[in-house]
């Protein structure tokens, strides 16, 4: 087992030096010279060429790719072309808000999702179940930004006036100081991965409702309850934590779209910003720390089921 | 939804197996119009067909009835319905209504174009990669992890900051992030398919590898295929509609259902319905896709409607 974790880990940190690649070859692919596209033809050229030495054109692609990686090994982006921040500076402002947008998101999302699965497998064909289905149908086709701005509308704007539709902190401020710029924006999240979770938790217990030992726990008098809770959840819950993994992978581009809708401050209303300036430093830097949080969330999926797979075949019937 | 981490079997929550019954391979050819008679029985794809065709029908004819011009400044902006306009003006004194009208051929011919590219690429990879069993395969799954590892929306970013806000440039940068995805399903679907004895017959007889390939698996992923179509058919609107949602798919003055969300969303108290009709565009056009794929779903694996297995 220590030997396919190992192996896992490997293949995440290859997945990451190719990722890099991709991401460098973007600033190769500009049109024209880079410092020249970055910053628009109205720039001075002394701004061109402070650009032109910070990204190291002058030198080869091999060595420009090298003093780049470097820089984002050790956590320094350069400098943003639009407002002459350090990057590292800008994420730093922003990362924070971000995690704590996806981390109440999945603390809600995760529980939520494995009741409604419990749920909607104890009803199974029953009214409920069908409505159920339906529902998380109808969500999960849903892109999020629809679901964000339907959100807005029924809660912050037409029909009740409950929260701000706009998450505008002031400077400075942290969004755990703010939580009702937090409510609109993680409920959007919550809406669009709760289908997911909660139809393979709820496939799951159907599966494990079936098999002989909650027949014999049923047999042996337990309280429904306990047969439940105690017996058949355990056994059902390992593929939706996989899926609940992947979920919170799939946020790391999801809060792009769902920060831009509310105006929240993160990296991802940051990430557009900077695609609409071609800010490419500030650009590679989130698209790296995204796909990191990817990769890692990936792994984390991946461990899970090597550490329970032989769980998981005594569940089936 | 949308670009999302989860595979098929999650997405419409269905485990679909490929299609190969105990027949003779020639039997498969017509497979697919068999699911698709089947699918069309169930009420949710009748629903999704019909929602799908309505926006259709909006999107092919809404230009010939449409009162204004999408770009004619006809009011005031940001006023609620009148007698001449329908749903009011938008922020800039534009019709909504014939800005709706106008605004569905763009994400309709984008999405379609990048799920066609995005499955028909990926599921060739699949098909060769489970045929060649051997470093092919390695090769074409390890690029894969290596896109797999961008979520859709931020290759799809990366793509524009580099190159440009080009229509053809999204189409394309959605339909690669589709290409391992529907890889990987067609591929392991295509791995039972491989072991059986009409393959090994056809390759005992001597046929061409690509006749093998096209001629005997690809009519056997035919499910799979289909579920894959409908799937990434949801999440190709869904990305698109976000790309120009941003601002950075289809610039102005053109009249499209995610730019006009993107140019009326801060008049969203003042005048709603230049958001929410192009929303509710987008929404339902996505739910239609999506009954309809998990109508071919369930009819793939022979289930009636009724149980909800």
């Amino acid at each position: 087992m220590t030997r396919l974790i190992v192996r896992r880990l490997l293949l995440g940190l290859l997945t990451l030096w190719l990722i890099s690649l991709v991401v460098f070859a973007a600033m190769l692919a500009l049109p024209g010279d880079a410092a020249t596209a970055i910053l628009g033809r109205e720039a001075t050229p002394e701004r061109v060429a402070a650009l032109r030495d910070q990204l190291n054109l002058e030198d080869s692609v091999v060595s420009q790719y090298l003093q780049w990686i470097g820089g984002v090994i050790t956590g320094s982006f350069g400098e943003s072309a639009a407002t002459q921040q350090p990057v590292s500076e800008l994420l730093s402002e922003r990362v924070g808000n971000s995690l704590f947008l996806v981390f109440v998101a999945s603390i809600v999302a995760i529980p939520l999702s494995i009741v409604i699965g419990v749920w909607l497998a104890m009803k199974r064909d029953k009214p409920v179940d069908h409505v159920g289905s339906t529902v998380s149908l109808i969500l999960a086709a849903l892109p999020e930004f629809v679901i964000g701005l339907g959100l807005v509308l029924l809660f912050a704007t037409s029909v009740f006036q409950w929260f701000p539709a706009v998450s505008l902190l002031a400077p400075g401020e942290r969004a755990w100081e703010a939580p009702e710029y937090v409510v609109l924006p993680a409920a959007t999240l919550v809406l669009a991965v709760t289908p997911y979770i909660s139809r393979i938790m709820r496939g799951s217990m159907v599966e494990v409702l079936e098999s002989e030992y909650v027949t014999m726990a049923r047999l042996k008098g337990l309280p429904e309850r306990t047969v439940i809770w105690r017996h058949a959840v355990p056994n059902a819950i390992v593929p939706a934590i996989q899926v609940a993994a992947l979920q919170l992978a799939w946020m790391a581009g999801g809060v792009v779209l769902v920060e831009y809708v509310f105006s929240y401050p993160g990296i991802g209303q940051l990430l557009v910003e900077a695609v609409a300036n071609r800010d490419m430093l500030v650009v590679q830097a989130v698209v790296m720390l995204a796909a990191a949080v990817y990769v890692l969330m990936n792994l984390v999926a991946d461990l899970a089921t090597i550490l329970v797979t032989p769980k998981l075949r005594t569940a089936a019937r | 939804m949308s670009g999302q981490a989860v595979d098929t079997a999650v997405g419409v929550g269905l485990e679909v197996p490929p299609s190969a019954g105990p027949g003779a391979p020639s039997l498969q050819k017509r497979a697919w119009l068999g699911i698709l008679r089947n699918a069309l029985r169930l009420g949710r794809t009748k629903i999704g067909v019909a929602i799908v065709l309505l926006l259709i029908a909006i999107a092919l004819f809404g230009p010939l009835i449409a009162p204004h011009s999408p770009t004619a400044f006809i009011g005031v902006p940001n006023t609620g319905p009148s007698s001449d306009a329908l749903f009011g003006t938008d922020a800039l004194g534009r019709d909504v209504w014939s800005r709706f009208l106008n605004g569905g051929r763009s994400v309709l011919w984008m999405s379609v174009a990048a799920t066609l590219l995005g499955v028909g690429l990926g599921v060739i990879i699949g098909l060769v990669a489970a045929y060649a069993r051997n470093w092919l395969d390695d090769v074409l799954m390890r690029a894969s992890d290596v896109v797999l590892a961008f979520p859709q929306i931020i290759l799809a970013l990366l793509a524009v900051s580099a190159i440009g806000s080009k229509l053809w440039l999204i189409v394309v940068v959605v339909a690669i992030g589709h290409v391992p995805r529907v890889a990987r399903v067609i591929r392991a679907a295509a791995q039972e398919v491989v072991e059986r004895d009409f393959v090994k017959a056809a390759e005992a007889v001597g046929e061409k590898r690509s006749r093998i390939v096209f001629g005997e698996l690809l009519p056997n992923v035919t499910s799979p295929l289909l579920v894959e179509l409908g799937l990434r058919m949801t999440y190709s609107i869904g990305l698109i509609a976000a790309v120009s949602f941003l601002g950075l798919g289809l610039q102005p003055p053109s009249s499209d259902w995610g730019l006009m969300i993107n140019e009326n969303r801060l008049s969203i108290t003042v005048q709603a319905w230049a958001v929410v009709v192009p929303v509710i565009a987008i929404g339902l056009l996505t739910i239609g896709t999506n009954l309809i794929t998990d109508g071919i779903a369930r009819a793939a694996i022979g289930i009636d409607g009724r149980s909800n297995r």
